[in-house]
């Protein structure tokens, strides 16, 4: 059984219909990334499946439990990680302290222990700062350890957003555009984190522009244009299935 | 940064402690009981509206449920003035839950708008009741009785009162740096990200809200008790905003800018006494001054500037 199936989901936003009947299937441990012209309605399917949007109409599956509709953080719970196209980075905390958010789920956030400060939590937010620090370094962040969020550079404040997610240790994570904006290098840098997040049993659903990083990565790839799905699986046929090649070069084949 | 903070806590302790012995009259050391009463209150504002992110301007309300329920429960009822206390501090925690979730769905200037409704309702409340409160009036407040003696003096007020100043800097800056004042930041910082890592955002917020609600009930019964009599002005607007001004001039999520706040704005009106009706429009310029140069409030900055120097 796949770990997450979506089938039939829309959403419309009054006339316009930006994701249509979109439906598919991503297996327990692969790579899966999600394609398509600006305006496909990539995000709002990231948005969808990860409890920001309501669906319309359809169905989401997670491990063949239904999850249409339920809020980000009982998806979290559940193991739903991911991360933003346009940064959503607490600027008013260290970087450190970003990723430490990120185990919320797994730490004791009584209110009246921590007023007192009780030795179990002292040990348990010390444990967890040195967790922090080694996620930290896991992205290629050791030297931002000791920064303030709002000091980062913007292809760090990316990476930054990973560390959080797989600081909840999930079972699946969402990554939206994870090398937009970035350099070459700093591209080929996230194209290998990917791969040693994949390595490590994380199932990873990526959105991604950077053809080259999609296809060296991707175990099967969704194509979507004007909300509806164009054409799904492995990378080489995808790549010579005639409607996509239309639709990237903007013809009518 | 929370060793600074505990050093800022020592430095805060042995100045309570030797305050007693250089104040030189009761004058002095009224104004200064004032001061650590309206520092614990805008510290209570200070985690809803600095840290959380949360603007209230209804906080004054919260501090009038208080000193009211410690007014009329012992006068009407014969409660004794701490089962009052906390019967306030319970009821005004209640009223913060009920309302937490419709009002906080709201953001920025909404939000201001349906905190300063909930404000003028309990004003309105109060000054209505006339049968119990006293109206517009006012109405005297027996006096404070711990474990069998009575409060009177205010040398007993003054220990009192810090005692309760020093535990609140303690539980506030231990609370930031916890799991649930990470995640109570995280609000303020950007709502979807608190939702993806898996902070139920209305709960937190709910809890940040009567939090904050009743400690600022607490220290309305301190105070009403400490000065034996309390009228509505306690819970009205301008008071809300009086303590919302501290948490700005001070510096919006710092604990240490919640007392710094707190001290210089319950002291200038005394020290503008001299300018004889123009007090208010000094102070105002002084207000007006501080945001232009120090648009993160004083502690913040200063802390900035000092530690860029070094």
């Amino acid at each position: 059984m796949a770990l997450l199936e979506v089938s039939d989901l829309s959403i419309h936003f009054g006339n316009v219909r930006a994701v249509q009947n979109v439906s598919f299937s991503v297996d327990q441990g692969i790579v899966y990334s999600v394609i398509g012209p600006n305006g496909a309605g990539k995000t709002t399917l990231f948005n969808l499946i990860t409890g920001i949007y309501r669906p319309t109409s359809g169905t989401i599956r997670l491990d063949g439990k239904d999850i249409q509709g339920r809020s980000p953080d009982e998806l979290a719970r559940r193991g739903v990680a991911r991360t933003f196209q346009n940064l959503q980075v607490w600027m008013n905390m260290s970087a450190i302290e970003n990723v430490m958010v990120g185990a919320h789920l797994r730490l004791d956030r009584s209110i009246f222990k921590a007023m007192l400060r009780l030795p179990a939590l002292r040990r348990r937010d010390c444990a967890l700062r040195a967790e922090a620090a080694e996620l930290m370094a896991f992205v290629g962040l050791g030297d931002y350890v000791g920064a303030r969020a709002d000091s980062m550079p913007y292809g760090a404040l990316k990476r930054l957003e990973i560390a959080r997610a797989l600081a909840m240790q999930p079972r699946m994570i969402f990554l939206d555009e994870p090398a937009a904006g970035l350099n070459p290098k700093e591209t080929q840098d996230v194209d290998e984190l990917v791969r040693k997040i994949a390595a490590s049993g994380i199932t990873v659903v990526l959105v991604e522009h950077d053809m080259k990083m999609v296809m060296n990565l991707s175990d099967r790839i969704l194509v979507l244009d004007y909300g509806k799905r164009l054409a799904e699986g492995t990378g080489p046929e995808v790549r010579q299935n005639p409607e996509v090649i239309a639709a990237y070069l903007g013809g009518h084949a | 940064m929370r060793k600074n903070a505990y050093i800022g806590l020592g430095l805060l302790v042995v100045l309570l402690a030797i305050i007693p012995s250089i104040v030189p009259n009761s004058y002095y050391l009224d104004i200064v009981i004032r001061m650590c009463i309206n520092a614990v209150i805008v510290l209570s504002l200070n985690l809803l509206v600095g840290y959380a992110g949360q603007i209230s301007l209804g906080h004054a309300g919260f501090v009038g449920m208080g000193a009211y329920a410690s007014a009329v429960l012992p006068t009407h009822l014969g409660w004794h003035p701490l089962s009052a206390m906390v019967a306030g501090a319970a009821c005004t925690g209640l009223l913060a839950l009920i309302v937490a979730r419709p009002i906080l769905k709201l953001k920025g200037h909404y939000l201001a708008m349906a905190t300063l409704g909930l404000g003028i309702i309990i004003n309105i409340v109060i000054r209505n009741e006339a049968a119990w409160t006293g109206g517009p009036d006012g109405m005297p407040v027996p006096s404070m009785e711990l474990f069998g003696f009575e409060l009177m003096r205010d040398i007993q007020w003054y220990w009192v009162v810090a005692a309760v100043l020093v535990a609140s800097v303690l539980g506030a800056i231990n609370l930031i740096d916890s799991p649930f004042g990470r995640a109570l930041r995280g609000l303020h910082g950007s709502e979807v990200a608190s939702q993806v890592v898996g902070v139920d955002v209305p709960r937190y917020k709910a809890a940040v809200f009567v939090l904050s609600a009743v400690m600022a009930s607490i220290m309305g019964s301190i105070m009403a008790h400490y000065i034996g009599f309390v009228s509505p002005d306690v819970a009205n607007f301008f008071h809300s905003i009086e303590l919302i001004t501290m948490v700005v001039v001070g510096g919006m999520a710092s604990v240490f800018g919640s007392v710094v706040g707190a001290v210089l704005l319950t002291a200038l009106p005394q020290m503008l006494a001299t300018f004889e009706g123009w007090e208010t429009v000094v102070f105002g310029a002084i207000l007006m001054l501080c945001m232009i140069f120090l648009p993160k409030g004083l502690v913040p900055t200063l802390a900035a500037r000092f530690t860029r120097g070094s």
